[in-house]
């Protein structure tokens, strides 16, 4: 008897579409270019503001019409998909126990959607919206 | 009870005579409580016994059946035939070598298991006049999840990660240390934290989530890598951070 393990590849590229967890999984993880598209976005804004009134309102002309919008929702799209995956796992990582139970992880989770409320509001509160 | 006609494909490979494995159908008349481990023994009683698996309790406790089945990780003992409708394809464990049909090389987590000391380290010797380790229930319960894990690998089957990345420790070993260091009578956390927080260690995890899918002791792998990577940052915080800090 001889020992010959047999070692099958695995495909670099192509092993996210053997399951649909894996695709999931990568849904998840591609928002980050959409995370990182609206960052260099609000840096723009923020290098706009810095250099007066002026540049800042050709910014925000730059930013009308159709196809901005359109690749701004694409990108909130991306920003709801990303923000409710993660809190949606929250409770993996940060359990909370109280005695000899668990604390359930819907509390854990409704608790971040209400920290987002929360923020969302104060956000919205300094910019003036009444 | 009714018997049925039941066809798997199996992964076939004979490391002296064949390059590469192959699929063997195989005509099975199953009862309709069967399991595909239940299969595979009457192929090997009645049709082929050249045919190789591993297999010891039958009731999803040793970890020994781990199989492909329809491409699913899964513990041949625990998969109804019933739950499957057309030809039930059983492949070996995915991300092991494959040793001989539906045997793999286990080698690798062995290897990996031994290195995260997954077993008691006490905080203070006793003498046994002394009297045992006590734990309230509550200190039980902060662990008790993770010591379900019965090594059957279908973490590792399941895990991208492991694939893409063989040197990764991977979801039960770090999972089974964890374990201990949640443990209150353990006090080997630091000896562990050497090789899973590493490199090779907890933070090749990118939480993809299949290892808690597919584990059939719901001991959720997943949860206990990210709370080892909490863990593991505030003891990098207490380190770096905090005057004359040490983890």
């Amino acid at each position: 008897m001889s020992r010959r393990p047999f070692v099958r590849e695995v495909s670099k590229t192509r092993w996210y579409f053997k399951h649909p967890r894996y695709l999931r999984y990568m849904s998840r993880e591609i928002t980050c270019i959409f995370i990182g598209a609206f960052a260099l976005l609000l840096l723009c804004a923020v290098l706009h503001l810095s250099r007066g009134q002026a540049a800042w309102e050709s910014f925000l002309a730059a930013l009308q019409g159709p196809w901005s919008a359109l690749g701004l929702l694409v990108i909130l799209a991306f920003a709801l998909h990303n923000t409710t995956s993660w809190f949606n796992v929250t409770p993996k990582a940060m359990p909370v126990q109280i005695g000899e139970d668990f604390l359930p992880g819907k509390f854990i989770v409704a608790a971040h959607y209400l920290a987002w409320i929360l923020a969302s509001v104060l956000v919205l509160y300094f910019a003036g919206v009444r | 009870m009714s018997d049925r006609l039941v066809h798997l494909d199996v992964l076939r490979y004979n490391p002296e005579t064949d390059t590469e494995p192959h699929f063997q159908r195989y005509e099975v008349t199953c009862r309709e409580e069967w399991v595909v481990l239940d299969a595979l023994n009457a192929i090997k009683e009645s049709i082929d016994p050249t045919l190789n698996y591993r297999w010891s309790c039958h009731m999803a406790v040793c970890g020994s059946c781990g199989m492909m089945i329809n491409g699913e990780p899964k513990l041949s003992c625990h998969a109804f035939l019933r739950n499957y409708d057309g030809v039930i394809r059983v492949e070996p464990l995915a991300n092991f070598p494959i040793e001989r049909d539906l045997v793999t090389v286990a080698d690798d987590f062995i290897d990996k298991l031994k290195r995260v000391k997954p077993y008691l380290i006490p905080k203070q010797d006793k003498s046994i006049a002394e009297g045992e380790y006590k734990q309230t229930p509550a200190q039980l319960m902060k662990y008790r999840q993770f010591s379900m894990c019965i090594n059957c690998m279908l973490c590792y089957a399941a895990c991208p990660e492991y694939a893409l990345s063989p040197l990764f420790l991977g979801p039960a070993a770090i999972t089974l240390a964890h374990r201990y260091n949640q443990d209150s009578r353990d006090g080997g956390r630091n000896e562990r934290q050497e090789v899973i927080a590493s490199d090779e260690g907890v933070w090749q995890c990118s939480f993809v989530g299949a290892c808690s899918e597919v584990c059939p002791k719901a001991v959720d792998p997943a949860g206990a890598l990210q709370q080892v990577k909490v863990a593991s940052t505030l003891d990098w915080f207490k380190e770096h951070l905090l005057p004359g800090g040490k983890p």
